[in-house]
């Protein structure tokens, strides 16, 4: 038993399925191996991990999603930025931030340490919503609302980016999340660097 | 079929029918013009992400990154694969191509739509971007190009198959087809898998721009990703069939088992398709067992076919330095290895690359819950330029450096430069890649003209080391793409000026000629002795390629590292489900 002497731009002679030499056999094992434990990770962190991308998935219709978040903005505003409204939902609510070219509507302010509901929609276009400089990722798809629990573990002043070619402006695409600690306060003037 | 219509190759006596050779001509210009446009749009793209330097305005930005995208990643790449498949189908197993004239028409289509795609994209009718996720909206004739670009390709994978149907009944060969042959088999198949995703979202997506039909945008985003990751296996195989048929040329690589490593070639075939998911992992249209199932390619089976690849290949290439008794100790094989011959040392990059840096990070960010981090961050292209460039186009570029005395029968041209280009080009892109990685982490966006956020309503603060890391992507892609500039000038200066190879005397090195063809590796007389003493029990699991164990024992070590310490990072971030 041991390995072939021909190259691979040789036609190999006879029965080529032959046991391997225990060099590429203990490989093999191995590489197997590694890749049962890469697997085994998912399912283990949906169980034990704080950070899941599974979220409440529904389709929507985009004038719809639109109509619950200005519902969603009367409600429970409480000043506004540069013309965009700032909006401070209870703890445990749900939330609704709509993407559209090229802007984030609206500013969220939540509590540090609160759940929410975050409800993620387009009106036009993919868009990418990326918190920063958390580093959160996720995509958000015109027609589907991604409703995901979420958690702030820190108070601050951050921002989101449009991180999806959404058109010639998707770079002015950038939005703000407030997080105010347990006294009310934001630590960091801006961005949080 | 005359008998006119054969050569005999003076180096490997192999019968090369001429007119497939003509359409792997054609096909690989082509191919070589193609990488010049993207090279070109590379130089632009990066001196405008270099925030100090901010070359293009944004409209042309956008622009070029979608000519970029479609130049190297369809038509270079594309092209070069339609050339290895008329080879492999022909050349390497003495047998004619089936339908010549059917070949050149499908060399028409692919020609005349990827020019239609270019111009709709230069002339800004198709301004979104390589992906053009719906609903963004280009031009008819631009999907329209792709769909004809796309019946070539699939007709030219028809002709491979005939070829090698015609070439089993007329006996051009004995026994088993070779593994690089299997290899081109492999990458033809998961081509047509892939081709026939393309027809299923780019003929609703041509009739949806003509507002004949509705396209989900969420459907059109996981189909597409069959389409637009699938290709990228179709790399994958082509250059794992590469990798072998290089080993074998430049140092006499062996096959350590053909069963092991056709097996591989197998699981890229019947997993492989599932990767769309890797860009749907923080999608709201799927959840989290179909993420989790497809993402990982049914618990990482082509991931393991990869890390088997990844063991043979330069296990390979160490049995067969040492049948030859080529180097002592460990590392004595690779030491005395012919590094002045780009095909060598091309091919070393393109494994090395590929494996440690190009695969590590695709496996880790692929993860579902880690892709929350890195989700069209920089990692991304990070990632598939560690991947398609340093490895799909460095193996291109190191075959070429045989293809051109072998197949068009001239010297390399510029041959000191030549010798030098796998260095400048592997060397540009990892200093390009790792730079692109650790700006990624920072939560950098991909595919944005301006991370200084001037015309953005809220300021957006990143921390100052992005600015030099973006310096560093610019100056690794000048390096990389000065390469890619040699490899071009070398390669039509050689094809359409070059020298005649002449008579060859075995032994005898010629300037503009690879070590592999002036002095093929032979086995010397007593092999199968040799190769009994290295597999002898004495010698352990280690057996004939004890370097080879090292090296992919360092290799696990990084990735496990790597693996966990990204869970590490994301467990830091907000609380999410």
């Amino acid at each position: 038993m041991h390995t072939e002497t021909h190259t691979g731009l040789e036609s190999p002679k006879g029965i080529w399925w032959k046991p391997a030499h225990k060099t590429e056999r203990t490989w093999v094992a191995i590489a197997f191996g590694w890749c049962m434990v890469l697997f085994a990770m998912m399912p283990l962190w949906q169980m034990k991990g704080g950070q899941n991308p599974s979220g409440i998935r529904r389709k929507v219709e985009p004038a719809a999603f639109y109509a619950r978040t200005q519902e969603f903005i009367k409600q429970y505003q409480i000043g506004d930025d540069r013309g965009m409204p700032i909006v401070a939902p209870p703890a445990g609510s749900d939330i609704y931030l709509t993407a559209m070219s090229f802007q984030w509507t609206p500013i969220l302010q939540l509590e540090q340490g609160k759940e929410y509901i975050l409800h993620l929609s387009s009106l036009d276009v993919n868009h990418g919503f990326s918190l920063y400089p958390i580093n959160v990722n996720f995509q958000v798809v015109p027609g589907y609302d991604y409703g995901l629990r979420v958690t702030p573990t820190a108070a601050g002043d951050f921002r989101i980016i449009c991180n999806e070619f959404c058109g010639i402006g998707h770079h002015t695409m950038v939005g703000r999340v407030i997080v105010v600690d347990s006294t009310g306060n934001v630590p960091t003037p801006s961005g949080g660097v | 079929m005359s008998a006119t219509d054969f050569r005999t190759c003076p180096v490997t006596a192999l019968k090369v029918h001429r007119p497939a050779e003509a359409l792997v001509k054609v096909n690989a210009v082509v191919a070589v013009v193609s990488l010049l446009i993207g090279a070109i749009a590379a130089v632009l793209l990066v001196l405008t992400r270099w925030q100090a330097v901010h070359l293009l305005p944004a409209e042309w930005f956008y622009r070029i990154l979608g000519v970029h995208g479609m130049s190297m990643l369809i038509f270079f790449i594309i092209f070069y694969e339609m050339a290895v498949l008329h080879f492999a189908s022909t050349a390497l197993i003495n047998a004619r191509i089936v339908a010549p004239k059917l070949g050149w028409a499908a060399f028409a289509l692919m020609l005349g739509g990827a020019t239609l795609v270019e111009v709709m994209m230069w002339t800004g009718k198709a301004d979104v971007l390589f992906t053009s996720y719906v609903p963004l909206k280009a031009d008819p004739l631009y999907y329209f190009g792709i769909i004809l670009f796309a019946v070539g390709a699939l007709l030219v994978c028809g002709i491979f198959f005939a070829n090698l149907v015609v070439a089993k009944r007329e006996k051009t060969y004995t026994g088993s087809l070779p593994l690089v042959v299997y290899g081109a088999v492999t990458a033809a198949i998961i081509a047509v898998i892939t081709l026939l995703h393309g027809a299923a979202i780019y003929i609703p997506t041509f009739l949806w721009s003509l507002g004949l039909m509705e396209v989900d945008p969420q459907i059109y985003r996981m189909i597409w990703w069959a389409l637009g990751h699938s290709s990228q296996q179709i790399n994958v195989a082509a250059m794992v069939a590469i990798w072998y048929m290089l080993g074998a040329l430049t140092i006499g690589a062996v096959v350590l088992n053909e069963k092991i490593s056709r097996s591989a070639f197998v699981l890229y075939i019947l997993f492989i398709s599932m990767a769309s998911a890797h860009h749907l992992l923080v999608d709201p249209g799927m959840g989290s067992a179909w993420k989790i199932v497809n993402t990982s390619y049914f618990m990482y089976m082509a991931v393991l076919a990869s890390m088997i690849h990844g063991f043979t290949v330069p296990a390979g290439m160490e049995l067969g330095q040492r049948l030859r008794g080529i180097g002592t100790g460990m590392f004595g094989w690779l030491r005395q290895a012919p590094w002045g011959d780009p095909g060598f040392s091309s091919l070393v990059f393109s494994v090395v690359v590929f494996g440690f840096v190009g695969g590590i990070t695709g496996v880790t960010i692929g993860t579902e819950q880690i892709n929350i981090i890195v989700h069209n961050t920089l990692r991304v292209p990070g990632h598939f330029h560690a991947t398609v460039v340093s490895g799909t186009a460095m193996a291109f570029m190191g075959a070429t450096y045989y293809l051109i005395p072998l197949v068009f029968q001239r010297k390399v041209a510029f041959w000191g430069l030549a010798k030098i280009q796998p260095y400048l080009f592997a060397g540009g892109m990892f200093i390009f890649v790792m730079a692109m990685t650790f700006a990624g982490t920072f939560g950098v966006p991909r595919r944005h003209w301006d991370i200084s956020f001037s015309q953005a309503p809220f300021d957006v603060a990143f921390n100052p080391a992005v600015d030099v890391l973006l310096a560093f992507v610019a100056l690794g892609g000048i390096i990389a793409a000065t390469g890619a500039f040699i490899f071009v000038a070398i390669a039509v200066k050689s094809v359409f000026f070059g020298e005649p190879i002449g008579t060859l005397v075995p032994g005898v090195a010629v300037a503009g000629l690879p070590q592999g063809i002036t002095n093929p590796p032979k086995h010397v007389a007593d092999v199968d002795r040799r190769n009994e003493e290295l597999h002898a029990p004495g010698r352990g699991f280690l057996g004939p390629a004890p370097g080879t164990m090292v090296l992919v024992f360092i290799f696990l070590a990084a990735f496990i590292v790597y693996f966990f310490v990204n869970w590490k990072v994301l467990s830091f971030v907000w609380k999410i489900g």
